[in-house]
């Protein structure tokens, strides 16, 4: 199959239903050429192709039986290994569950697979999602499909490099402060984190629990909207989960987005912002102007208090979720047992990874009996005033524009020892995450040095469709659709 | 904002974590620069704002509420199956009563 790496979800269905390849075929060919780059790339933690090839041989005996294929029928997909494959492996990027074994599926996954899509492996991430680079994961680095000797950003560093490296046609990742539309800027593809509560959290493994989204990437904005269409909706399982209707997204991207109004935060584009990075954003803010669309500034005053509430709230969530890995329930237990509190902390510092620990240190310190209204009580506040900022913004606008990240991809190594300055470079991306916001990273060109970089497209909350639609009509003014 | 290696071994126990000196070290230095960075939120006036715990968004408040019927789940063999140690339908841990 010569044009695997760039089939998007249409050409897949044409293919599958004028009967060029099967769908059995199709998901050899993931797990094929998957498998061969994985060595250079490192994207898969794991791939399973048993139940890839069960799924795939459903798709085409309902093909053959005359059935229409469901939307996403046939079309691999890769998984982040945060989100919970029943009778899978999933290890969230940690020595902790390295084998650990799912006894659930997520909605997420169980939605994906109604819909007549075949999982074919389980992607590499920063561990428990934590981090900006997927350096953090127990497994080793992923590479950046576009620029081999630099990070594919992170935390859904694996999900994002399988869709640019053409591994998988479209993946599901998890943003809680930027894990999906970072590395989707950082690698060249489509990425977007749904409105908090659009998407079922049943089976993503909690970090934020207050903050934590699972989402697509595609390299199309329509193949996202897509993937978005299937997993997205009301879940009692989980009671987070919105219940407001979903639209049909993908009828949506019809290219009308004259007359919108875009807000363009000033506070988004002051010192730190690499220069090619701004350069690029105010040419793609020139061609959304071009087409119809009116550009104001706007203000989002709190934003620079934006990195230390969400580092605080983040944290002391994290530290709570993750006092479940104790050594009783989950696989890993230290060899050495002694009392049972000994085997609590053996086992804890044995599974997790310096990143991780810094977290549960932090978090639980922000919590602690004398710093609790300091530091947690006081950062729940200012991300209430954060939140108004958008709330009072997204009144006069139908969209914010901005950056996604302040540089574009950094080599591997590059900033591991400094975890604030990482910390830092996800201003853009945290701050409408505590607001609950949705967004899409959507490529925008690249640096003089064939850098990838990602425009952000902010929206109001569950108004996915005029985000998509602007990003859509984005992506086909700037050229940027699969050729 | 001092962070001394006796807070963090306080707040390591805490979490249980067992780490090493040398960890300990590092993550005095880390917590200390985070901390001070954080410390920005004081130029914040935040006396008449409510916390947010959770992301808000205008809807019908018990939208999201199910019925309290019972459903079928785990059972006791799946749900001790990813245990290191289990038995007698118990996971197993270390002994913490002393005869």
């Amino acid at each position: 199959m010569e044009n695997y790496k760039t089939l998007t979800i249409d050409e897949i269905q044409q293919g599958l239903r004028s009967g060029s390849f099967s769908a059995g075929e199709l998901a050899h060919e993931a797990l094929r050429v998957s498998k061969a780059e994985n060595e250079r790339y490192n994207s898969f933690i794991h791939f399973c192709p048993e139940r890839a090839m069960e799924a795939a041989e459903r798709v085409d005996a309902e093909l053959a039986a005359g059935k229409d294929l469901g939307p996403l029928g046939g079309v691999p997909v890769a998984v982040k290994d945060v989100i919970m494959t029943e009778g899978l492996r999933t290890t969230c990027g940690s020595r902790i569950l390295e084998n650990y074994v799912a006894h659930y599926d997520a909605t997420a996954v169980e939605r994906l697979e109604k819909a007549g899509a075949v999982i074919f492996g389980k992607t590499n991430c920063d561990e428990f999602a934590m981090g900006s680079s997927n350096e953090n994961s127990a497994f080793g680095s992923v590479r950046n499909p576009a620029v081999p000797e630099r990070v594919p950003g992170g935390s859904s560093g694996g999900s994002a490099a399988a869709v640019a490296g053409g591994f998988a046609p479209v993946s599901l990742g998890t943003d809680t402060g930027g894990s999906i539309r970072q590395p989707a800027s950082f690698c060249g593809v489509v990425g977007v984190k749904p409105t908090y509560g659009r998407v079922s959290r049943y089976g993503l493994t909690a970090f934020a629990s207050s903050l934590d989204n699972i989402g697509p990437f595609a390299r199309t904005v329509k193949d996202a909207a897509t993937v978005l269409g299937v997993i997205a909706g009301y879940d009692a399982k989980d009671s987070t989960c919105a219940n407001v209707d979903t639209s049909d997204y993908q009828a949506a991207l019809d290219g009308d987005v004259k007359g919108l109004k875009i807000g363009v935060p000033k506070e988004y584009y002051a010192e730190g912002l690499d220069a090619e990075v701004r350069e690029r954003i105010e040419c793609g803010l020139k061609l959304l102007e071009s087409l119809g669309c009116a550009i104001v500034e706007i203000s989002l005053p709190h934003t620079e208090y934006a990195v230390a509430t969400y580092y605080l709230i983040c944290t002391a969530e994290a530290s709570a979720n993750l006092a479940r890995y104790d050594g009783v329930r989950y696989t890993r237990r230290s060899s050495e047992m002694g009392t049972l509190e000994q085997m609590y902390a053996k086992t804890r510092a044995e599974g997790f990874g310096a990143e991780v620990t810094r977290r549960i240190i932090l978090g639980t310190y922000v919590l602690s009996a004398g710093y609790y209204d300091a530091y947690y009580r006081k950062a729940q506040k200012a991300r209430s005033l954060i939140a108004a900022d958008f709330k009072k913004a997204f009144q006069t606008v139908d969209a914010i524009v901005t950056p996604v990240s302040p540089f574009p991809a950094f080599r591997l190594g590059e900033k591991v020892s400094d975890p604030l300055e990482m910390y830092l470079s996800d201003i853009y991306t945290l701050t409408s995450s505590l607001a609950g916001n949705t967004g899409i990273s959507v490529p925008c060109g690249e640096t003089s040095e064939g850098l990838p970089i990602g425009m952000q497209i902010l929206a109001d909350h569950f108004n996915e469709v005029t985000m998509l639609k602007l990003a859509d009509a984005f992506e086909r003014g700037v050229g940027f659709e699969v050729q | 904002m001092k962070i001394t290696k006796k807070e963090v071994r306080y707040i390591a126990r805490l979490a249980n974590l067992e780490l090493s000196e040398e960890a300990i070290a590092q993550y005095s230095k880390d917590m200390e620069e985070i901390l001070t960075y954080v410390d920005k939120l004081n130029e914040l006036d935040t006396r008449d704002v409510e916390p947010m715990a959770q992301v808000i968004y205008d809807g019908i408040a018990i939208s999201t509420m199910k019925d309290d019927a019972p459903a079928p789940s785990f059972d006791q063999e799946k749900a001790l199956r990813e245990s290191p140690l289990s038995g007698a339908g118990h996971f197993k841990v270390p002994k913490v009563i002393e005869r």
